[in-house]
């Protein structure tokens, strides 16, 4: 590889980790700080990635929308998109054990998947959404590295704010002692929902800029494999409910699955394929290693410093 | 397409969900947790049957080796993964299951590659009853089916393990001090839903065809019917299947084919909401 190549693919790992490391830090919101279980990440980053490109991308015959909005439009339209979704059915599954939240967004993100297959009018169908404009119509990979960094650099400020305000101290008490924490008189269910909702909304914040950065989006990019699983790993990798831990993780993992697809593609069609699926085992295998010898992750969750403590000197 | 033709192919579809759906439920009953990994285990009983057919087995003689060979891998994975796990908390089974069944899946693939196959090749001649479109292997659900719900009803309710399992689904505490030996029946529960599951991978790859992706695409229909029959409730969960399989079916007269799939998980929903204990009163959760 070139150095021009080298520089080509370094900004695309960047960026396309970047992207990951939105979901990440959403899921940690979700799962993380709040206990609450989304196994239908994907269905939420397809949300978000349709949502923006409709509203974004140049009118087109063979699908709804093409509004050409800028991409702050597409990314409020993606978050509020999602953010409905997720209060749909977290109203409806939230209150439950979180093995029926599991299911349920598990369910919503294989019919998402098959609402784009069969309404072609509106979303393409199969063919997908070619053309998504990028950011600030500039063709530079450096711009679209910078927007996704400057988002992410956003939204780990409001995640790792949430976490040490009261909001996020109630939620891991809810997490850690829901009885506890009802019976101090917080709407437990309420707040499971809130952190479902923002979560949600921060996905779909994340397929806007998957849409704008490959310019293209088909329903096969949003297999629950990549869209839910890899992130999951990389959350429980990192450490869950460490913000930062779930930066490192989504890196390393994306590291690693990046560069086992860089040899598998060396192989022959056939022989490719199959290599997908080695991949897809030992990943799999790779998160049942870690439950198993280091559930906390790499870096494991630390409380925020207790209120009223004065003692700087013992921090 | 007629009303009658929908409601045959609904019940045989339902058969085949209900007996997926009885391992789910009583894995949720005795465990607590909800297997993500069952419909992969119904791939990889389909793919075992397969490949006794092809030594020319018949098919009904290859399921034997399948529901054993089923149970093994499921006691094996229990003991792996699930069994350190379950000091933890139940979710991180959850989790754990979801990575099982994506490995499951891809040792499908590796092993019989990612294309269709047929257990029997050629045409089989359909009967016609009464208007009706009958195939061969549509029949051969059913009995197979019937056989096995029978067989769970006679374990269930006059085996001591079949009533400890029931005990420990009804109320895990209760049944601990009256000394049921849990781990015992853990392991035996791992092999009654195998056995079931592999029965039920089988049905449908004979109904349909068998890919990787087969019992993954069965999954949430089966998580359906285990809810809409009541979690922990076996009988529950073989109502709830025939109910999901023909719901689905029928659906196709209002709405595209397309979107069966979606019909289970709006009827889950709605028992959620409604009446999340399900038909059957199933365990509080």
């Amino acid at each position: 590889m070139s150095a021009i190549g080298l520089y080509q693919y370094g900004l695309y790992f960047l960026t396309s980790a970047g992207i990951f490391g939105i979901m990440a830090l959403a899921l940690n919101l979700q799962w993380g700080l709040s206990g609450v279980f989304n196994l239908g990440i994907a269905g939420f980053f397809a949300v978000g990635a349709y949502a923006s490109a409709l509203m974004t991308g140049a009118p087109a015959a063979d699908h709804w929308g093409g509004f050409a909005l800028s991409l702050p439009v597409g990314i409020v339209v993606a978050m509020a998109c999602c953010a409905l979704l997720a209060l749909v059915i977290g109203a409806a599954t939230i209150r439950l054990r979180s093995d029926y939240l599991a299911i349920a967004t598990l369910g919503i993100a294989e019919i998402i998947r098959l609402v784009i297959k069969n309404e072609g009018e509106v979303t393409g169908g199969v063919r997908g959404i070619v053309n998504i404009p990028k950011p600030f119509d500039s063709s530079s990979q450096l711009v679209m590295l910078a927007v996704v960094a400057g988002t992410l650099v956003v939204l780990y400020w409001l995640v790792e704010r949430a976490r040490v305000a009261p909001w996020g101290r109630v939620l891991r008490g809810i997490r850690e002692n829901e009885d506890g924490a009802m019976a101090a008189g917080k709407n437990v269910t309420r707040f499971r929902l809130e952190a479902f909702v923002v979560g949600s909304a921060f996905m779909g914040v994340g397929g806007a800029l998957y849409a704008s950065f490959i310019g293209f989006i088909s329903p096969e990019a949003f297999e629950p494999v990549y869209g839910t699983f890899l992130i999951w790993v990389m959350l429980i990798a990192g450490g869950s409910g460490n913000n930062i831990g779930a930066l490192v993780g989504t890196f390393l993992v994306w590291l690693v699955w990046t560069f086992s697809s860089m040899l598998t593609d060396l192989l022959p069609g056939a022989m490719a394929t199959q290599a997908g699926a080695v991949r897809i085992f030992l990943i799999g295998l790779m998160l049942q290693v870690i439950l198993l010898i280091r559930p906390q992750g790499l870096l494991p969750e630390r409380s925020p410093p207790l209120i009223g403590r004065r003692d700087k000197t013992r921090e | 397409m007629d009303i009658l033709q929908l409601i045959y192919d609904g019940v045989v579809l339902g058969s085949i969900l209900a007996l997926g759906a009885i391992g789910v439920t009583m894995i949720f009953g005795v465990l607590r947790f909800a297997h993500f990994a069952h419909g992969d285990l119904m791939t990889v009983g389909a793919y075992i049957a397969f490949v006794f057919v092809q030594l020319g087995w018949p098919i009904w003689l290859a399921a034997l080796p399948a529901i054993a060979l089923t149970a093994v891998v499921a006691v094996v994975l229990d003991q792996l993964f699930y069994r350190r796990l379950r000091r933890v908390a139940p979710v991180i089974l959850l989790i754990s299951s979801f990575a099982t069944a994506l490995m499951l899946r891809a040792l499908v693939q590796i092993v019989w590659g990612p294309d269709n196959q047929v257990y029997e090749k050629g045409i089989s001649i359909p009967y016609r009853v009464a208007g009706l479109v009958v195939t061969p292997d549509s029949l051969k659900v059913l009995a197979g089916a019937a056989i096995m719900v029978v067989l769970v009803h006679l374990f269930l309710a006059h085996t001591r393990m079949g009533k400890s399992m029931r005990a420990m689904s009804d109320n895990i505490d209760l049944a601990r001090i009256s000394g049921i030996p849990v781990s015992r029946v853990i392991i035996w529960t791992w092999v009654f839903a195998a056995a079931l599951t592999a029965v039920a991978g089988i049905l449908l790859g004979m109904n349909t065809r068998l890919i990787p992706t087969m019992g993954w695409n069965a999954l949430l229909p089966i998580f359906a019917a285990a809810i809409l029959g009541g979690v922990g409730r076996p009988y529950g969960a073989v109502l709830g299947g025939l109910i999901i399989g023909l719901a689905m079916n029928l659906s196709v007269v209002f709405i595209p084919s397309a979107y069966k799939l979606a019909v289970a998980f709006v009827i889950m929903i709605a028992v959620l909401i409604l009446r999340p204990q399900g038909l059957l009163k199933g365990i509080k959760l």
